[in-house]
């Protein structure tokens, strides 16, 4: 069974403007799925028909085999969704905000309660419930609207851009969450301008530009694809020349860091011999940019080039 | 959604309307008895003993009918107007679009937080007019049938305005350039077979008249519907269709998305 099923999807505004161009999404039950595309591509209107907070010109939305129009209410039962800004009333205490999510879904007051202790523990908001909403930093708000998103338990969860803006210790701490509830059954759908993030949580990717899928695949079908990547070597001591090699394109930015351009089929283990060869010794090493993200780049500015042709 | 779990979901919306207003207690509940507290000591002791009578009765006693009335309309609209354009301003909207909720129980939980607060606050305005005036209701039934359909109308309308409003602005507009002008002139204060004939029968186009005057009867016994030659009854189809009218408009308006989806 499919998460999500998406067909012939448009969107037009009033005005003209083409937000969706037709697109097809299929999301598998269980699956971290990433939507990538940058600013204006089309993933906040797709989020948006999708939870009903924008109207469809047309196409169909199904979740779970269920379509939103046919049966809207079931339909949504199984919906969490995590928007781009806060959107709840800051002057109320997080715990009632928390709790009234879930009695929209129509859960007990007993199950409203516990669902809310039970996030609001794993969220670590367990010592805000009685705090307004409006005195918690942004990071925290954060965490409110991902509890409030899980309360009902959905099992399609969608979140757009749920680390823009907070620091890296919440980051790692809401990946790593989402990765456990992902691994206890429930389908997320990510979108998200940090790659790494994508590259780290996600198994399928579908990358969107100008309201239409450019690429729709396996993370790991996608990184094989990188021609070369670009690594950094922090050097215990300075060098003045490069080492010599006809195998790999060398800059030496600075006498304590190197960059080296491996291409795909050449092995990092002869990179290392021609350094150890060299009496160069290496302090650390890392990608100069993430792998996805080179990819990235590189489908968003054909489709550009395309559009310009 | 199961019956149960649209009542629980109800229950939910009208808990969170309450809340609020009583949060801002200061703001919602005691504004209005001090104003009609001050209606009561200038227009009723100061300058009511010199009218003497109006419509046949004390103009105390009234007035009373008027005021509840104008607390319980002014009221059931401002709560539901600010309350749903505050959470359209804030996008605390979404909330609520993301749920399975049906639009008319959406509609139903913003109307039933406005009728509390009308009623609440009409009950404080009775409450402050008993210290003045040693009242007697004559039509229990009536009285109570007037006051809550009339707050259910004005709820309906509070919406209507919220779900169009853009700004701020929007959302006093129709307040402050029709709606008063048509409490004040409905006949809170005085009976309209004051006027000469000609505004007689335009103070028979505002619908507000009719409800005040329908409230007056029911606690007096008598008021201006009779003599210029309508029902009570009348008065009541007219508030139920008034109801029924804008129900269908705002749950039109909300199954097209207009002002809350793009």
């Amino acid at each position: 069974m499919k998460a999500l099923s998406i067909s012939n999807l448009k969107k037009e505004y009033a005005g003209g403007l083409q937000a969706l161009k037709g697109i097809d999404l299929d999301v598998e039950q269980g699956d971290f799925f990433a939507l990538l595309g940058p600013n204006g591509a089309g993933k906040s209107t797709t989020i948006g028909i999708i939870s009903s907070l924008v109207t469809k010109t047309s196409g169909q939305v199904k979740i779970l085999d269920i379509d939103i129009d046919e049966n809207h209410s079931l339909a949504k039962k199984k919906l969490g969704v995590v928007g781009q800004e806060v959107n709840f009333n800051q002057f109320e205490k997080v715990g009632d905000i928390i709790r009234n999510q879930a009695g929209y879904y129509g859960l007990s007051f007993k199950e409203a309660r516990d669902n809310a202790k039970h996030y609001m523990r794993k969220l670590d908001i367990w010592d805000k419930r009685d705090e307004q909403a409006r005195k918690l930093s942004g990071g925290m708000k954060r965490r409110v609207m991902v509890a409030k998103a899980l309360v009902n338990n959905p099992d399609l969860l969608i979140l757009d851009e749920p680390t823009a803006g907070v620091d890296i210790e919440l980051r790692r701490s809401l990946w790593d969450f989402l990765t456990e509830i992902n691994n206890n059954g429930t389908t997320i759908i990510l979108t998200t301008h940090y790659l790494e993030e994508a590259e780290r949580l996600c198994r399928n990717i579908a990358i969107i530009d100008s309201g239409e899928i450019v690429e729709n695949t396996s993370m790991q079908e996608l990184l094989t694809r990188l021609e070369v990547e670009t690594f950094v070597f922090d050097l215990s001591k300075p060098i003045s020349s490069l080492p010599k090699s006809l195998d790999f394109e060398m800059v030496l930015e600075n006498p304590q860091k190197l960059k080296v351009t491996v291409g795909k089929g050449q092995g990092l283990n002869s990179v290392f011999q021609i350094l150890s060869s060299s009496g160069i010794e290496i302090s650390s090493m890392r990608n100069e940019t993430g792998r996805l993200e080179e990819l990235f780049l590189g489908l968003v500015d054909s489709v550009l080039t395309e559009d310009k042709e | 959604m199961t019956p149960l779990e649209q009542y629980r979901a109800l229950l939910t919306i009208l808990y969170k309307e309450i809340h609020r207003f009583m949060r801002i207690w200061t703001q919602t509940l005691i504004p209005p008895a001090i104003m009609i507290m001050l209606y009561f000591v200038i227009f009723g002791t100061l300058i009511g003993k010199r009218i003497g009578q109006m419509g046949g009765f004390d103009y105390m006693q009234f007035m009373i009918p008027g005021l509840i009335m104008m607390s319980v309309i002014s009221n059931s609209y401002s709560n539901v107007v600010s309350s749903f354009f505050g959470q359209k301003f804030a996008r605390s909207i979404e909330e609520l679009l993301i749920t399975p909720l049906p639009h008319y129980l959406i509609l139903l939980g913003w109307v039933l937080g406005g009728v509390a607060r009308g009623l609440l606050v009409g009950a404080i305005v009775t409450f402050v007019s008993l210290w003045f005036y040693d009242l007697s209701v004559v039509n229990w039934t009536l009285s109570i049938f007037v006051v809550i359909s009339t707050s259910v109308l004005f709820s309906l309308g509070g919406f209507l305005n919220a779900l169009f409003a853009e700004s701020f602005d929007d959302i006093s507009i129709v307040p402050t350039f029709i709606m008063q002008p048509l409490i004040y002139l409905g006949g809170v204060f005085y009976s309209i077979q004051l006027l000469p004939t000609f505004w007689q029968t335009v103070s028979l186009a505002n619908p507000i008249l009719y409800m005040i005057n329908a409230f007056r009867y029911s606690i007096l016994g008598s008021s201006d519907l009779e003599s210029l030659g309508f029902s009570i009854n009348s008065a009541l189809f007219m508030i139920v269709g008034f109801i029924i009218l804008l129900t269908a408009i705002c749950l039109w308006s909300l199954d097209k998305g207009r002002g809350i989806r793009s």
